[in-house]
This record gives C-alpha cells, sequence and structure tokens, in this order.
C-alpha cells in the first residue's frame, strides 16, 4: 500500500532502528513519535481502522513478565498496521528447558521477523537484544530502568489536554525508585521543556534526580499548588525487601491523591496514572473515575503511540 | 650447573630498594647474584628496555575446581597467571566441595604441581563448609598447606566467628581474609550505588555496605591483635577507616582489584553482564581515593580480582549473570595504562603491590630478588602495545570486558624458579 497523505510529511525522517529508551532520544524524535502518533489517532477514528502498511511484515512480542495493556496494546497495534503477530510467552518456551535468552530471540529471529517488542524484568535485555540481533527491537518496559512508549502515551495524552508542555510542572508521585514509566517520562518531559517534579518518600525517591534538572520533593501537599499534571505510580511492593515506609494506610494519608488534596491543585489539573493501580493506596476511586481523570485517555493513546512507533521503525524509516 | 643472566634490564627489587639497570645472574633455581658480568657458561636474557622485577603474586585469584570446571580448572588458571606474569596465586575457595578439609587443600597442590605452571598458594575456608557457622578446622588446614584463611566472595558476617578465626589464625601466624560486605545493604545489587545506577534502574551495591564491614572487621582484628587481611576495597570511605587504622598500627592490610582503575561506573550503561563485578566499578571519587590509598601505602596491595565465568552462564540478564571477569591475563597491563602511563604511580610502588607486599601479607618467601631466593622472575616490557583478544586467553573462560581494548605494558617473560614458563610471542 502506498504511504496514505496524513503520513507523507513523516517519511524518512525517523532513522533509528530500534526504540529502547527515551533517554538518549533528540527532542526533535520525540516529537516526530508523537506527530505520527497524534496523525494516526486523528485519521483512523481512534485508530478503530486497519491501514496495511505493515503487510509482510512480522512482530514478535518476547514477554518475560505479565502484562495486560502492553502486550494487547502492542499486539493489537501491529494487527492494525497489517502486521502478523507472534505472542511468545516465556513459561511455554524452550527457556524452561535451560536455553538461554539470546538463543531463543535468536531461532525467533531465524523465522525471517521484523519486529521484537520485548519486555523483561531486567534493565537491559532489549539493549542486548538489540546489540546481538538483526531486527528492531522495541523495548516494551525493562525493570525500572525506561518504558518508552509509556512515557510517549503519557506525554501525547498532556499534550492533547494542555497544548505545548513547555513551561508546564508534572509531578511525578510514588515509587520513582522501582518506576521505568518514571525514567522515561523524565527525560521525555525535560525534553519537551516541561519542569519535572518527583515526589514520594525519601526511600522511594532519591535526591539523586536534581543532577539531571528533576525537582525532588517529599511533601505533596507543598508542590501541589503548582502542579499542571500528577502522575500517580503505583508502589512496586513485589520490588522490595523491606518495606520503604511504615504502613500502606500511613503511606495513603501522606501521598494519596484524594478529594481533600483535590482541593489544594489548579482547578484545571490533569491526574494520570500508568496503571496498574491500587485504589486508595496512590489514589481514591472518586479521584481515579472523576472529571480530572485522563486515565483511559492515556490507554487508549497507547495504541497510536505503538502504531506510530512500529511504522516508524518499519516502513517510515530512513533507508 | 645451568647460570642465566638477565642482562642490562631494568631491575627493580622493592624489598632491596633497587631500581636500576643492570645485569641479575640466576643458578640452580636461585637468584645468584645482581651486577654480574656475563661469562662464556652463562646462558643470556637480553633485557635492554625491559624491566626485571620479582615475580608477580596474586592474592586473589578464584579457582573453580573442583566444581565448576567450565569456569577455569587449576591447569588453566596457572598458565594464564603465567601468560599474565604471575610467578605465584593465591587460590581463594570458590570450589564445590569447599577446601575445608585437609584433603581438599592437598588436592590443590597436586593438580597444581601436575600443572606444573607457576607456584600455587591454597588458602582454606574459615568456616565449615563456607557457611559462615563454624570455624573450618584451621591447624589440620595449615598442616596441610594452607597459607592463610578466606571464605572468598562470601564475607564473614558473624562477628563472633571472624572475632574466633582472628584469634584462632595467631596460633599458626596465618592471615584471615575477607571480603568486607555487609551483604544486608547489597543484597541483589548489580552495581555501584550513584547517579548512574539511578539512571539506569539498576539496583545498588552502596558504598557504604563495604565500609560498615571494614570499620567492624577493623576493629576486631585490633581487638585480638590477629592479622587480617580485607580482600578487593573499593571506596573512599574504606580507605580513610584502613589509613586510621594504620595509623594505629592494627594488623591490617587490604588489596584493590586491578580492574577498579580501568574503569568508572558509568560503563555499565551498556548493561554489559562482563561488568558485573563484585565489588564493582565505582564513581570517580572513590577511584580517586583508592589511588592516593595506594600512592600512600594505605593499600597494600594490587591483585587480578580473578572471577572466571564461562560464557554461557553471562549469556543473560544482567540481575541474574553471576558476579565476575578474567583478570589474570589483563592486570598489568590494566595497572600500567591506567596507573603508570597516566603518571598516577611510578613501577616501585607497582611492584611492591604485585609482589612485595603480596608475599609479606601472606607469609610466604616470596616477592624478592635477593641472592639465595627462589628465581621467580618477571619481565615487562613497560611500552608494549597491545589489544587484548580474549580468544586468546589462556583461561578457560573469556568474559573479559577489555576484549579489543588497546592496553601499553605487559609481561614478556615469566622465570619460575629459574625456569621460562612464558614467553610473549605476540599472542
Amino acid at each position: 500500500m502506498e504511504t496514505p497523505g496524513f503520513l507523507e510529511p513523516f517519511v524518512g525522517r525517523w532513522t533509528k532502528r530500534h526504540l529502547l529508551d527515551l533517554e538518549s532520544l533528540t527532542s526533535d524524535e520525540i516529537t516526530l513519535l508523537l506527530d505520527v502518533a497524534q496523525a494516526f489517532k486523528e485519521s483512523t477514528q481512534d485508530c478503530r481502522h486497519k491501514l496495511p502498511l505493515l503487510t509482510g511484515h512480522t512482530s514478535v512480542n518476547l514477554f518475560f513478565e505479565d502484562s495486560t495493556r502492553t502486550r494487547t496494546s502492542f499486539s493489537l497495534a501491529a494487527r492494525r498496521l497489517g502486521a502478523d503477530v507472534i505472542e511468545f510467552s516465556a513459561s511455554s518456551s524452550s527457556l524452561s528447558k535451560g536455553e538461554t535468552l539470546l538463543d531463543t530471540a535468536k531461532t525467533i529471529q531465524s523465522m525471517c521477523i521484523d519486529t521484537l517488542v520485548c519486555r523483561h524484568r531486567a534493565p537491559g535485555i532489549p539493549q542486548m537484544l538489540a546489540e546481538n540481533m538483526d531486527v528492531s527491537v522495541i523495548n516494551a518496559g525493562d525493570g525500572p530502568h525506561e518504558h518508552p512508549t509509556q512515557g510517549l502515551l503519557d506525554i501525547l495524552t498532556i499534550r492533547q489536554h494542555r497544548g505545548d508542555l513547555s513551561g508546564k510542572t508534572v509531578a511525578m508521585v510514588g515509587d520513582i525508585a522501582h518506576s521505568r514509566t518514571a525514567r522515561s517520562n523524565i527525560w521525555g518531559l525535560q525534553k519537551l521543556g516541561a519542569h519535572v517534579i518527583v515526589c514520594g518518600p525519601s526511600t522511594l525517591v532519591s535526591r539523586r534526580w536534581e543532577e539531571f534538572g528533576v525537582e525532588v520533593s517529599h511533601d505533596l501537599d507543598t508542590i501541589l499548588p503548582r502542579c499542571d499534571v500528577l502522575n500517580l505510580l503505583r508502589i512496586q511492593f513485589e520490588r522490595q525487601y523491606t518495606r520503604p515506609f511504615p504502613s500502606v494506610r500511613e503511606y495513603a494519608l501522606l501521598y494519596a491523591m484524594d478529594q481533600k488534596r483535590m482541593q489544594r491543585a489548579k482547578p484545571d489539573i490533569l491526574i494520570m496514572a500508568p496503571g496498574p493501580i491500587n485504589r486508595g493506596v496512590e489514589i481514591t476511586p472518586e479521584v481515579a473515575d472523576g472529571e480530572h481523570s485522563v486515565i483511559l485517555h492515556q490507554v487508549n493513546n497507547g495504541l497510536a503511540v505503538r502504531m506510530a512507533a512500529m511504522w516508524l521503525l518499519g516502513a517510515g524509516r530512513a533507508r | 650447573m645451568l647460570k642465566t643472566l638477565i642482562q642490562n634490564g631494568r631491575v627493580i627489587d622493592p624489598s632491596q630498594n633497587i631500581d636500576r639497570v643492570t645485569n641479575l645472574l640466576i643458578e640452580e633455581g636461585r637468584i645468584a647474584a645482581i651486577d654480574v658480568d656475563p661469562q662464556s657458561d652463562m646462558k643470556v636474557i637480553d633485557a635492554t628496555g625491559k624491566l626485571v622485577v620479582p615475580g608477580l603474586i596474586d592474592l586473589h585469584v578464584q579457582i573453580r575446581e573442583p566444581g565448576f570446571e567450565e569456569d577455569e580448572t587449576i591447569e588453566s588458571a596457572t598458565y594464564a597467571a603465567l601468560a599474565g606474569g604471575f610467578t605465584s596465586i593465591a587460590a581463594i575457595s570458590e570450589t564445590n566441595p569447599p577446601v575445608d578439609s585437609a584433603a581438599a587443600v592437598i588436592y590443590l597442590g597436586r593438580q597444581a604441581s601436575e600443572a606444573d605452571h607457576c607456584n600455587v598458594f591454597p588458602v582454606a575456608c574459615v568456616s565449615s563448609g563456607r557457611q559462615g557457622e563454624e570455624m573450618a578446622e584451621i591447624g589440620i588446614l595449615h598442616n596441610a598447606g594452607a597459607i592463610a584463611f578466606s571464605d572468598g566472595q562470601r564475607p564473614v558476617s558473624n562477628p563472633e566467628l571472624l572475632r574466633r578465626a582472628l584469634e584462632y589464625t595467631l596460633m599458626f601466624g596465618r592471615p584471615v581474609l575477607n571480603r568486607p560486605e555487609m551483604v544486608e545493604l547489597s543484597r541483589d545489587g548489580v552495581m555501584h550505588d550513584g547517579s548512574v545506577s539511578t539512571v539506569l534502574g539498576l539496583a545498588p551495591m552502596p558504598a557504604e555496605a563495604e565500609d560498615v564491614m571494614a570499620a567492624r572487621d577493623i576493629r576486631i582484628c585490633e581487638a585480638t591483635g590477629g592479622k587480617l587481611h580485607l580482600l578487593a576495597i573499593s571506596c573512599s570511605g574504606t580507605v580513610d577507616i584502613l589509613r586510621r587504622a594504620k595509623v594505629r598500627s592494627v594488623g591490617v592490610t587490604a588489596s584493590i582489584c586491578a580492574y577498579q582503575f580501568a574503569l568508572t561506573d558509568d560503563a555499565m550503561r551498556g548493561f554489559h553482564t562482563s561488568l558485573k563485578l563484585n565489588p564493582p566499578l565505582r564513581s570517580r571519587d572513590h577511584i580517586d581515593a583508592c589511588i592516593a590509598g595506594l600512592k600512600d601505602g594505605t593499600i597494600d596491595v594490587i591483585t587480578s580480582g580473578h572471577a572466571p565465568r564461562s560464557s554461557e552462564k553471562k549469556m543473560c540478564a544482567i540481575t541474574e549473570a553471576p558476579f565476575g571477569m578474567v583478570g589474570l591475563e589483563t592486570a598489568l597491563g590494566l595497572i600500567s595504562t591506567h596507573l603508570i602511563h597516566t603518571g598516577h604511580v611510578d613501577w616501585p610502588t607497582v611492584i611492591r603491590a604485585m609482589s612485595t607486599n603480596v608475599a609479606q601479607v601472606l607469609g610466604v618467601e616470596k616477592g624478592t630478588l635477593q641472592p639465595g631466593a627462589d628465581a621467580d622472575v618477571t619481565l615487562i616490557d613497560p611500552d608494549a602495545r597491545w589489544t587484548v583478544d580474549t580468544s586468546s586467553f589462556r583461561s578457560k573462560s573469556f568474559n573479559s570486558p577489555f576484549g579489543g581494548v588497546e592496553l601499553t605494558g605487559r609481561a614478556v617473560e615469566t622465570i619460575v624458579g629459574g625456569v621460562t614458563k612464558f614467553r610473549y610471542d605476540g599472542n
């Protein structure tokens, strides 16, 4: 299929083979990804229509960690672009027979695939695959390191609701230490001119982020009136040996976004969460489902962002 | 009667404060004399432009046999040692079964004899089964030939056990080698705790895990009067603590791995498992503090930190990969490149830390070119430029982050007991 008109302006502008992180992307590259995602969204009626732009391509979802929204989103994105999709599950693969991860990946590669979408609990696995294989690799979350498409869909959501990010203040609240979402958002938001605050208990929010131009706060109530966007991150208890705060009750008291705190916020504040959300811990149900919440918009934008990434890496890339 | 004259080399022997261009005579496997003129009955080795030093000794070599022969055998480790310029190695138990019996110590010695490469000094376990609970049979192990006691990479966490061990080894005049790491602070850690780990999301190994344990160990050492050697230190805090302890004449010494001077934690940005090391690559401020410690004698010994792991064990996620890298064949080149040619320290300081001091810490009669000593001699070309080729390693493992890296300076001839066991021919 010929490139449809709405994508013509973007053809040949992407030069990278992989999408591994937002830290290494330029602001122009991030903007291009967002613009293409927006174009997909506007031209395909919320991405419901199929566009056979990647017909003949094969995308493999190589997921070593549980996932609902990300895996589904990548599968749908590939299918809506006409690509074939193979779902790979670590537990039913030869990995369970002792095969190394790289050998498994190379076996899959030898079946003539084009794109690997990889999620793994360890940082760096997508990079290792990118260095050792001859296909495009998209990082769908590598441990606490990065989750670039999540970062992009968060930023796209903010851009849709608030326009240019320059000068906006975006706070991420919660478990920054273990959050790949935070590590992608920080780079992406800063490169587009936003002021980023990370907020949470001192055991989960390192002062070291100040070295990278990020404001660090341990007091949500103090920063709240300045925030245009609040992104509430889940506490990842499964990654911790000792609890980083005395109790869930205490955490909720200090950091949960509830109706009382909404009174202190800007009247047009955007409430976001990458999910899954723990209702009553980071966010109360009335705020999660309230008028300021754009949580479901984020999920919807995920599809457009992943279509954009797959198209740019596949058909839209400069050769 | 075979006589060998090493002619016209720069002879550096810190044990005698010698550093001059001269000739060294070897006779009957021993150092016979220096400043000797050549005679017709001598075999002559031309050492012009080379350093002639007491054979290097590595105090911290992980021997993987028995149990992990896929990583390394005694035969391959000792061969690799020769290629790195080491005439002796202290084999620290990282084996299964562990070296906690006389039979295991004797086995190590026998395998080393059969290999017939370099000298091997067995280091036996401090604790039975390396479990950190009960003291091993230190007297029996000593009688079998163990020259020191260590649980290797597993620190002696139980302070009472360390106290007992330091008291008990006093009877035999042997040191306890302990790795200072409070594992509760570094559990699941992959790399140095700093800005880079914050960005990469890799679990950190904070410097405090080392500092706190080093302080504890030194205090116990001071109380017992024992002989303690801290293995593989890497942090500025530890250097400070050590420096103060030495002022008080505490019987503590310490070593550092050569790789610490070559790379910072920034190298972890590639997520390569070959860089997963314990202790981890540290940040520049820690490295600078360690260089200062080496210069002023706070750090006594440089080791290779040889911890070979087979490739298949490293072909996995960085969080799951074992710690360690091959070190014997690159240690001298790394030190020469990153400490000597950068002007941080001089060759006598390095030779002291890689030979003379090591012999003193281990209490072995090596590390000197005094007449009568074993003729263990290493010839070093300080300006040889060479590229690390992991495929030509004598070690059984290839997991080195320095493959393809050009280094300046290397061992070109390794002589053990008067016999040339290794000569560098460009491969």
